[in-house]
Parts: C-alpha cells; sequence; structure tokens
C-alpha cells in the first residue's frame, strides 16, 4: 500500500470531505497560500478556492463562534487552530456555545463541525505553544474528543468527525506531521470511541495516546527481549471513552499503566486508572495502576529540560519492568 | 387594507410602507412582549417558576421594529433579554411560557429555559446566556447564508455591555472583511447590570465603534417603533444587496432591574420615570391614531387580545409535561452516546 505522513493524510481527508460534500470548508489562520503553520492543507487553496479555504483574521474565538453559527445554518466547519494553545482564546464559544447547543435546545438542533487542534510538545517552542490540553475538553459533555496517532487513523477519524453530527475535537501531535505510514487511497471512516489493541501481550496492558502509542511500542519492544510482554491499547478517543477495551484487556494482563503527555494530575490516566478501579477488573489487579503522564510544570524551553517533562521510552521501560516485577 | 394612499404623503416612511393592518400587527407583539414579560414576573412572585429571568419591559420598540422587515428564512441570535426577540421573530408565546415552566412542550423541551429559548423553525437561533455570545455565531449564519447563495440576513441582538466584549469586536471585524449579510442591532439600554455606559465605554455611542470597522454605524431612538425600523431596514437592505453589515444603535431603557437580584441603586427614581412617561408602547399608540390607522377601540381590542392569548399561555404551561429525570443526559449527542 502506499505511504503518506500524518499530515498528508489529514490533507487527503480534508479534500475527500470537500469532493464529497459542498457544505464542507476550511477556516483557520494561515491556511491558504502559506499552507498551514505546519502544512497540513499546503496547496488545497489552489485546489478548492479562497472561499472553502478560508484564511481568517487572528482572532480565535471569533472564528469559533463562526464555525458554529455556519454548523448551525446548514454549514460543515473544519476549523484549524495553529496551536492548541490558542483553543484557551475560543473556550467560550467551545465551551458553553459549541457543546451545549443541541441540549440547551432540546435536540432540535444540531451542531457538525471539527477543531483541529496541533498539540504537543517536542519542538522547541516552550510553554505557549506546546500544551497537551485534550484532557479539558474531553471534560464538557457535548464534545467528542479524538487524538489519532498515525497517518492511517488521521485520516479516518478526520472524515468520521466531518461526518458527525457533532462538534468533534481533533488533536494532533505536532511530532507525528512527517510520521510515515501506509493510508488506503479511498475514503473510509474509523469510528470514534473504538480503542485500538495496538500491539497483543499477556504480562501488562498500557493505555496510550497519540504520540506516547510509539513510544510505549518502542518500550515494550525493549521490555520483550527481557521477556516481558505489554499489550498497547492505542485509546483514540478520549469521549466517549472505549471502557470495555481496556477491561477486557486489564482482566487478561492484570497490570495497568496509563501512559500519556497531558499534565499528569487529573488527566485522561486518572480517569482510566478510576473507570478500572470501578469495573470487575479491579478484582483482577496484581499491582497498583501506574500513571506516566506529564510533569507537574509548563513545558520547558531547554531542549534536555523539555524532554524531561513528558513521558520517553526509558522512563516507560522502567516504569513497566517494576510494575511487572511487584516492585511499585 | 393598505395604508399607502390613505396616509398624509409627508408621514414617515414607516407609515408608508406598513399596511394598516401590518402596523396594528406590530402593536399586538408589542403588547404581547409586554403582557408576555409581566406575565413572566407575576408567575414568577407565585411561586410557579424558578430561576432568573431577565425583563425587556421598556425596550418593545427596538424588538418588534427590528424584526418587522425580516422574513422566517432571515436569521436572528439574541441575548439573555430576549423574550421580545422571539415573539418579534414569530415565536408562541404558549411554547416559551411552557419552557419556562420547564415542561417537555416548551421550545427546548424545558432544558434551556429563560436565557436559551430557540426556534429554529422560525430563524431564531437562540438567546444567549452568555453576553456577545451571538455575536460570532450570528457571523456564521451570515457567512452559511452567503455559501448558500441566499439573499438572506443574520440578524445580531446585543446589548451595551456587549460592545465592551472582545466577541464584539472580532465578529464586527470579521464580518465588514467578508462584506456578510449581518445586521447588528444593539439595544443599548444605558447599563451592563449596575454599570452605566458613561462608566465602562471610552465612547458616547456604540454606533461610533462600526467606524472601526467600516461599516455604516447609526443611532435610532429605541422606543420608537419607527425609528427602529427604517434604520434597520436601511441596514437589512444593504445586507440583502451584498453591501456588506451594518449597526444600529437603537437607544433604550429597560424599566425593570437587569434581573431578579437587581435593587435598583444604581439609577434614581427620577430616571426611571422619565424613561417609562416615553414608553413605547402608548408613543406607537398616538401616532397609529394621529395617522388615523388605528381608532381607540381597535387599540384596546388589540391589548385585550394580547392579554388573553397571554393568560392562556400560562395556562397551557402549566399544564405541560413536567420531563422524565431518568432522561437527563438525553439530547446531549445525537447518538446517544456519552
Amino acid at each position: 500500500m502506499r505511504e503518506l505522513t500524518y499530515a498528508q493524510a489529514i490533507q487527503e481527508a480534508l479534500a475527500q470531505a470537500m469532493d464529497a460534500d459542498p457544505a464542507v470548508f476550511l477556516m483557520g489562520e494561515d491556511i491558504g497560500v502559506y499552507g498551514g503553520a505546519f502544512q497540513v492543507t499546503g496547496d488545497l487553496v489552489h485546489r478548492y478556492g479562497e472561499d472553502r479555504v478560508m484564511d481568517a483574521p487572528i482572532s480565535e474565538l471569533g472564528q469559533a463562534g463562526v464555525a458554529v453559527g455556519a454548523a448551525l445554518a446548514g454549514c460543515r466547519p473544519v476549523l484549524e487552530f495553529q496551536f492548541s494553545d490558542f483553543a484557551t482564546l475560543a473556550m467560550e464559544q467551545i465551551v458553553n456555545q459549541a457543546a451545549k447547543l443541541r441540549f440547551m435546545l432540546g435536540g432540535k438542533v444540531n451542531v457538525p463541525l471539527v477543531m483541529r487542534f496541533p498539540a504537543g510538545s517536542g519542538t522547541g517552542a516552550a510553554a505557549q505553544h506546546s500544551q497537551s490540553l485534550e484532557a479539558w475538553l474531553a471534560h464538557v459533555p457535548g464534545l467528542k474528543v479524538v487524538q489519532p496517532s498515525t497517518p492511517a487513523d488521521a485520516k479516518g477519524m478526520l472524515l468520521a468527525a466531518i461526518d458527525d453530527p457533532d462538534p468533534v475535537m481533533v488533536f494532533e501531535h505536532k511530532l507525528l506531521y512527517k510520521m510515515r505510514g501506509e493510508v488506503p487511497e479511498e475514503p473510509y471512516r474509523i469510528p470514534i470511541g473504538k480503542a485500538h489493541v495496538a500491539r497483543g501481550g499477556r504480562d501488562v496492558t498500557v493505555v496510550a495516546t497519540s504520540i506516547m502509542v510509539h513510544k510505549s511500542l518502542e518500550a515494550a519492544q525493549i521490555l520483550a527481549a527481557e521477556g516481558i510482554d505489554a499489550e498497547v491499547i492505542d485509546l483514540r478517543t478520549l469521549r466517549p471513552i472505549d471502557t470495555a477495551t481496556i477491561i477486557d484487556s486489564v482482566k487478561k494482563t492484570t497490570r495497568l499503566a496509563c501512559v500519556y503527555e497531558g499534565v499528569k494530575t487529573l488527566g485522561i490516566g486518572a480517569e482510566i486508572s478510576a473507570r478500572i478501579a470501578e469495573s470487575e477488573a479491579f478484582d483482577y489487579l496484581d499491582a497498583p495502576i501506574l500513571r506516566l503522564g506529564g510533569a507537574e510544570s509548563p513545558i520547558p524551553y531547554n531542549p534536555e529540560l523539555e524532554k524531561a517533562a513528558v513521558p520517553q521510552a526509558p522512563g516507560i521501560v522502567e516504569g513497566l519492568r517494576n510494575l511487572v516485577k511487584g516492585r511499585l | 387594507m393598505n395604508a399607502v394612499g390613505r396616509i398624509k404623503p409627508n408621514a414617515r416612511p414607516f407609515y408608508q410602507k406598513y399596511s394598516a393592518d401590518g402596523l396594528k400587527e406590530a402593536l399586538r407583539k408589542m403588547y404581547l412582549i409586554r403582557r408576555f414579560e409581566e406575565g413572566a414576573e407575576e408567575a414568577y412572585m407565585r411561586g410557579l417558576i424558578h430561576g432568573t429571568m431577565h425583563l425587556s419591559i421598556g425596550q418593545e420598540g427596538s424588538a418588534v421594529g427590528a424584526t418587522m422587515g425580516l422574513r422566517t428564512s432571515d436569521y436572528i441570535t439574541s441575548t439573555h433579554r430576549g423574550h421580545g426577540h422571539c415573539i418579534g421573530k414569530g415565536a408562541d408565546p404558549k411554547l416559551m411560557f411552557a419552557e419556562f415552566f420547564g415542561k417537555e412542550e416548551g421550545y427546548c423541551r424545558g432544558r434551556g429555559g429563560s436565557m436559551h429559548i430557540a426556534d429554529v423553525a422560525t430563524g431564531n437561533l437562540g438567546a444567549n446566556g452568555i453576553v456577545g455570545g451571538g455575536l460570532p455565531i450570528a457571523v456564521g449564519a451570515a457567512l452559511a447564508i452567503r455559501k448558500q447563495k441566499r439573499d438572506d440576513v443574520a440578524m445580531c441582538f446585543f446589548g451595551d455591555g456587549a460592545s465592551n466584549e472582545g466577541a464584539f469586536h472580532e465578529a464586527l471585524n470579521m464580518a465588514a472583511v467578508w462584506k456578510l449579510p449581518v445586521v447588528f442591532v444593539c439595544e443599548n439600554n444605558k447599563y451592563g447590570m449596575s454599570v452605566s455606559t458613561e462608566r465602562s465605554m471610552a465612547v458616547a455611542n456604540v454606533a461610533d465603534r462600526a467606524a472601526a470597522y467600516g461599516m455604516p454605524g447609526v443611532i435610532a431612538d429605541g422606543n420608537c417603533i419607527a425609528d427602529v425600523e427604517e434604520a434597520v431596514a436601511d441596514a437589512i437592505a444593504r445586507a440583502r444587496r451584498g453591501e456588506g453589515p451594518a449597526l444600529v444603535e437603537c437607544k433604550t431603557y429597560r424599566t425593570r432591574g437587569h434581573s431578579r437580584s437587581d435593587r435598583n441603586r444604581y439609577r434614581t427614581k427620577e430616571e426611571i420615570e422619565e424613561w417609562k412617561a416615553r414608553d413605547p408602547i402608548p408613543l406607537f399608540e398616538t401616532e397609529l391614531m394621529a395617522h388615523g390607522l388605528a381608532t381607540g377601540a381597535e387599540v384596546n381590542a388589540i391589548r385585550e387580545s394580547a392579554e388573553a392569548e397571554i393568560a392562556a399561555g400560562i395556562e397551557f404551561a402549566r399544564l405541560g409535561t413536567d420531563p422524565n429525570p431518568a432522561e437527563v443526559t438525553r439530547d446531549v449527542y445525537s447518538d446517544g452516546a456519552a
């Protein structure tokens, strides 16, 4: 199968969505002739014109509100935030309007919009351009929140998000944009709310999100040489969470670790741990639950500090080894 | 009967443009709003409804004057003080009362309440509990109108307080750079809750702010329905012609407090009385009768019919169906996912 980068896979999904439905349009900052800050929209403006690939003023709150209004009036807007950190400027429209309108109006409207958020650290962009805020939005009923980790998922989940009648927040890790992988050419959908077992294993369940899926797979490879067989689940969707897949896995492996880049406290790992603690899988646990998340700090500038602020493969190896060998 | 030909040629355009029946219908809507607000207040006092509410008594001239020239397919976005806009755009007061009473029959099936009444079927995209929340939403609706090649408009109601929000400035700028069919209607009732415009705005008029976005900014007497309608009609026509957005500032006043908690410590009785003397409803009645478009008996009949409709609406709401508490998460998502 032909390979695409994660960014190219997103661009292909955007093009195929616009081909299929004239109601779909793109909006964002510098997504036109500039091609987007991370070259995701690339040359789409030349293929689809400025009416469908709209450069907007630097007005994140305004853009989010325009997306809500256009969605209410029959369009399917796909809004690109230049950095996920800028969601902070648009929270009013995302949290009070997009998420709640269907509920507040008694189910009489839909808000079919998509917001794309380039997220995460590792680019030297420091504390205001490197955050992982997906758990903020996953806390809001009415929103769906996805975090694809591969080029194939990036395409299939974005097409599912654009089809969805409700607002979907798509968190894309900036370090994944250049990752290559096999991507089918035709349009296809990967369902929202379904986790993916990225690696089967017997000894420990690792629930990871976004780039941490790859770091966890790397750790699992190293541990395999030591005879430790880790199962890695790519969560893919933060809301709604696929609890059943995690429960089934934990009942098999009897150990659970959560690996995510967002700040550890009150992050997605806390929710997954709680769901396991509340489920029948709790009785199967042979060890305490391990959370490996982002440091309790903003993302620092210095490259070594920046690496230290989020989980890395060696730390994941050590954590899982201790978990399996009963040293926690 | 059409008023044209009956009315003096020197009467202002508002009285020439609409038929006598059309003008009497506008008066009836003003009465419906007034009685709706009074009925809601009374129901609250009697403990029939809970929560809070923001009454627009005194602002009926701008609500009806601004919406008279709209079609069903035009959109409005409204505010926390939005009951008048709803009725102006064609909502049924009995379904609004049902919403106030938290009943399944209400516009939002009892989930929204006073601050979230919407009626998508009549183009009302919703009141809003967030000051300035509807401004960018109206711009988005106008963008959809243009993409769908319609000649409709999106009318955005907001207050003087909202013009101090960032959303106002972002929305006006985007509407202007994209030349979208938005009619921004500011109801300046002099106070953002308790803080006067003098204390919160660096310019004298909200309309002055339109210049920063290269769009016309017009001031209307918000208590004179004719003045509002004429100013808004120009803005609507301009928007329909594809010439972009405009802002109309209606200078008006709410004679009740901001909400149920207001103790009126920030304004004088004299100021309230001065504005009550310029009540938009008697002002309109006087003009209708002076132009020979309605008799005193007709005006009385209109008022009584509005009163009867409101009383029936409250009774309808009182007898409505309570939502099932087991359905608290219904309609969070279209597919029921949580």
